[in-house]
C-alpha cells in the first residue's frame, strides 16, 4: 500500500458530490450499524443455544466481567482516536494493581476501611500515571513512534510490576475489600425486606439462592467511567482536540492546538484508566499481580477496533468501544454456556476483530465505487 | 489610492540562506480591498517573501508594518492572531471534522453546562458557520458531514471562510487553485473576488497567469529576490508580465514564441527551491 492510499483512504470520496451522498445513505447505516446487528445476532443466537443465557443475572455478570477490559479499551479509544497506540497498559494495569493490594495490605485493618480503599487507590492510580506520563512525553516532545514508546514501556512497566510484587502475587489480606468489589447495590429478599451495599443483617430461614442481587458494584463504576469518558470526548473542548489530532496533526498545530501537551494528556488518561482497572481487579479477586492486566490488552485494543475505530487515527467513539467491549465478553460468556473448550475464546474473538476490519475495508471500496 | 492607507507595507526586507539571497531588498504595499497577484519563476523568492510576512521566517532586515504599525513574528501563529491568515494549498484542515469543526478548530466557542463545566457550544458554531459560508456564498450540502465528504473547492472554501469569519486584515493564498478541477478553479476565483468587495486584500501566489488576470488588480512580479516591476492589470498584459518575470534576455524568445502561446518556459537559475 503506497502512503498516500493511507493517509487519504477516501479522497475518491469527494468526487462523488451529491448523487453520491445520497445513494451512500443505507450504506452508511450498515456500516456504521453492522457492530449493533453483530452484537444483537450474537446475543439472540445465545439465548436460542445456551440454557441460562438469557438472564438478568447473567447480564449483570457479563457487565461486572467486562468492567476491566472496558475501562481500559476507553483510555485506548482516545489514544486510538489521536492516532496512537498505547501498548503498555496491560502491565500498568498489573502494577498498579500490585502498588494498591501492598498499601491496602499496609493499611488494612488500622484503618476505616474506606481509608483504606481510597489510599489503595490513589497509590494504584499515582504508580501507573508515571509510565502513562513518561509515554507521553517521549511520544509527544520526542516524536518517537507511539508503538515504539509503548512497547518500550511494556517491559518497563512488566519489570517494575514484578520487582514491586517481589515476583509474587501480593493477597490482600484486609478484611472487606472483596466484599466491595464483589458487593451489590441492592439486596432484596423474598418475604419484601431490602438493603443496600450489604446483606440484610437476619438471614434465617433465607436461603442464598432466594436472595435478589442488583448491580454489582464494577458494573455502576463502568457505567460512570463510561459516561464520563463519553461527555469527555463528545462535549468537550479535550475530546474535540483529539479528533482533531488524529485527523491532521500538522492542521491542529496550525490551528493552535498545544499538540504536545494534549497528547502527554492523552497517554496519562489512558494509564490512569488503565491503574484504575487495577485496583477494581485487586478489590474483586482480593488480589494484586504484576501479569494480571496482560491478556486485557489484546481484548481492550480489539473492542475499540471492533467498535468501528480507524487505527489511523481520527474516527471512533466511545460508544463503538462499548459495543465492541460487549461483542467480546458476549463471546467469552455465551461459549461458557454452550459448554464449549475455553480456548475457542481466543479463536471467535481473533476472527471477529479480522472481521471487523474486513468490513470496514469493504465499506470503504463501496464508497469509493459510488 | 494615494490617500488610502495601506493595510501591509514591506519596507526593504532581505533574507538570505547561506550563500543565497533568497529576498533582495524587496518593498511593497498592499491596500485594502485589493487582490494582488505574485508572480516569478520556480526560486523568484516569492514564498520566502511570503513566509516572512505569514511568520513563517523571519527577515534578516527591513520592515513589515501591519496597518502601520510595526511587527515582527516568530510564528504564523502570531500572525494570524494579527490578522494575517495564509490558506496553503495542502489545506490545513482535518478532513474527520465538519466544516463548522474546521471554522472553530482551536477556537471553540464554548458554554457552561451545570454552572460548572466547559462544553462545547455546538449549536452556536453551527450557527455562525452557516453563516459565514452563506456570507461568502459558499454552499455545503450537509454541514454535518466530515469535510473528506466536500469537493477539494469546497474544503478550500471552508479554509477561506475561517480566515473570513476570524477577521483577517490580510489573505494570503498560495496557489489555492493548484488541486482542483476547473469548475472549482473558477468558484475559488469567484471568492477571492467575494473577498475583495468585502474589503478583504489577497496576495494570491500562482502559476497560473490566467488566474491572476482574471482576479488581480495589481501583479508584482519577483525575478531572482528583487522586485522585477509592478503592474496594474488594467495596463498590462501577459506577454509583458512573463517579460518580467523571465528577464530582458528571453524576451526577445519570448516575443518569437507568442504564436505558440502553450509553450512554458522554464529556467533553472537559482538553487532555492519554492518547496523550502
Amino acid at each position: 500500500m503506497k502512503v498516500s492510499d493511507v493517509a487519504t483512504p477516501d479522497a475518491d470520496q469527494s468526487r462523488s458530490g451529491k448523487l453520491g451522498k445520497m445513494a451512500l445513505r443505507p450504506l452508511d447505516i450498515v456500516s456504521k450499524g453492522w457492530s449493533w446487528l453483530f452484537l444483537i445476532v450474537l446475543i439472540i443466537f445465545f439465548s436460542i443455544t445456551g440454557q441460562g443465557f438469557l438472564n438478568i443475572y447473567n447480564f449483570q455478570t457479563i457487565g461486572a466481567d467486562m468492567s476491566l477490559v472496558l475501562i481500559m479499551a476507553l483510555g485506548e479509544t482516545f489514544v486510538i482516536l489521536s492516532g496512537g497506540i498505547d501498548l503498555s497498559v496491560g502491565f500498568i494495569m498489573g502494577m498498579a494493581s500490585v502498588a494498591a493490594a501492598l498499601v491496602m495490605n499496609n493499611l488494612g485493618n488500622k484503618y476505616p476501611l474506606i481509608v483504606v480503599v481510597l489510599a489503595g487507590l490513589a497509590a494504584g492510580l499515582a504508580v501507573g500515571l508515571i509510565p502513562g506520563l513518561v509515554n507521553g512525553l517521549i511520544i509527544a516532545r520526542l516524536r518517537v513512534p507511539p508503538f515504539i514508546v509503548t512497547l518500550g514501556m511494556y517491559g518497563m512497566a512488566r519489570g517494575a510490576g514484578f520487582i514491586l510484587s517481589g515476583g509474587q502475587p501480593v493477597s490482600v489480606q484486609t478484611n472487606g475489600i472483596g466484599q466491595i468489589g464483589n458487593g451489590y447495590l441492592l439486596y432484596l429478599l423474598p418475604d419484601g425486606r431490602f438493603s443496600f451495599f450489604q446483606l440484610p443483617s437476619n438471614l434465617q430461614g433465607v436461603r442464598p439462592s432466594q436472595i435478589v442481587q442488583l448491580l454489582p458494584f464494577p458494573l455502576i463504576l463502568l457505567v460512570v467511567v463510561v459516561l464520563i469518558c463519553a461527555w469527555l470526548l463528545s462535549q468537550t473542548r479535550f475530546g474535540r482536540h483529539t479528533y482533531a489530532i488524529g485527523g491532521s496533526e500538522e492542521a491542529s498545530r496550525r490551528a493552535g492546538i498545544p499538540v504536545v501537551r494534549h497528547t502527554i494528556l492523552i497517554y496519562a488518561l489512558s494509564a490512569l484508566l488503565a491503574s484504575l482497572a487495577g485496583v477494581l481487579y485487586t478489590m474483586r479477586f482480593s488480589n494484586g499481580a504484576a501479569d494480571v492486566g496482560d491478556p486485557l490488552l489484546i481484548d481492550s485494543i480489539a473492542a475499540v477496533i471492533i467498535g468501528g475505530a480507524s487505527l489511523f487515527g481520527g474516527e471512533g467513539t466511545i460508544l463503538g468501544t462499548v459495543i465492541g467491549a460487549l461483542i467480546i465478553s458476549i463471546i467469552q460468556n455465551g461459549l461458557i454456556f454452550l459448554d464449549i473448550d475455553p480456548f475457542w475464546q481466543f479463536i471467535a474473538v481473533g476472527a471477529v476483530i479480522i472481521l471487523a476490519v474486513l468490513v470496514d475495508q469493504a465499506k470503504k471500496q463501496l464508497v469509493e465505487r459510488s | 489610492m494615494a490617500n488610502v492607507q495601506p493595510i501591509l507595507q514591506v519596507k526593504d526586507l532581505y533574507k538570505r540562506f547561506g550563500g543565497l539571497v533568497a529576498v533582495d531588498h524587496v518593498s511593497l504595499e498592499i491596500y485594502p480591498g485589493e487582490v494582488v497577484g505574485l508572480l516569478g519563476d520556480n526560486g523568484a523568492g516569492k514564498s520566502t517573501l511570503i513566509k516572512m510576512v505569514s511568520g513563517a521566517y523571519r527577515a534578516d532586515s527591513g520592515q513589515i508594518l501591519l496597518n502601520n504599525e510595526a511587527v515582527s513574528f516568530s510564528t504564523p501563529m502570531e500572525a494570524r492572531r494579527r490578522g494575517i491568515e495564509t490558506i496553503y494549498q495542502d489545506l490545513a484542515l482535518c478532513e474527520n471534522l465538519d466544516a463548522s469543526a474546521n471554522i472553530f478548530l482551536g477556537r471553540e466557542k464554548m458554554r457552561r453546562q451545570l454552572g460548572v463545566f466547559n462544553v462545547l457550544d455546538r449549536p452556536y458554531m453551527q450557527h455562525e458557520s452557516r453563516q459565514v459560508l452563506e456570507q461568502l456564498d459558499i454552499r455545503i450540502p450537509e454541514l454535518r458531514n466530515p469535510i473528506r465528504q466536500l469537493s477539494g473547492g469546497q474544503r478550500q472554501a471552508v479554509s477561506i471562510a475561517r480566515a473570513v469569519y476570524w477577521k483577517a486584515h490580510l489573505m494570503i493564498m498560495d496557489e489555492p487553485t493548484a488541486a482542483l478541477g476547473v469548475p472549482e478553479q473558477l468558484k475559488v476565483l469567484e471568492l477571492i473576488r467575494t473577498l475583495r468587495n468585502q474589503g478583504v486584500p489577497v496576495i494570491l501566489i500562482s502559476h497560473n497567469m490566467q488566474d491572476v488576470f482574471a482576479v488581480a488588480d495589481r501583479v508584482i512580479v519577483m525575478r531572482r529576490g528583487s522586485k522585477a516591476g509592478e503592474r496594474k492589470i488594467s495596463e498590462t498584459d501577459e506577454n509583458e508580465v512573463v517579460s518580467l518575470m523571465v528577464g530582458a534576455e528571453y524576451s526577445q524568445v519570448i516575443k518569437q514564441l507568442h504564436d505558440a502561446p502553450d509553450v512554458h518556459i522554464t529556467t533553472h537559475d537559482e538553487g532555492e527551491s519554492d518547496s523550502i
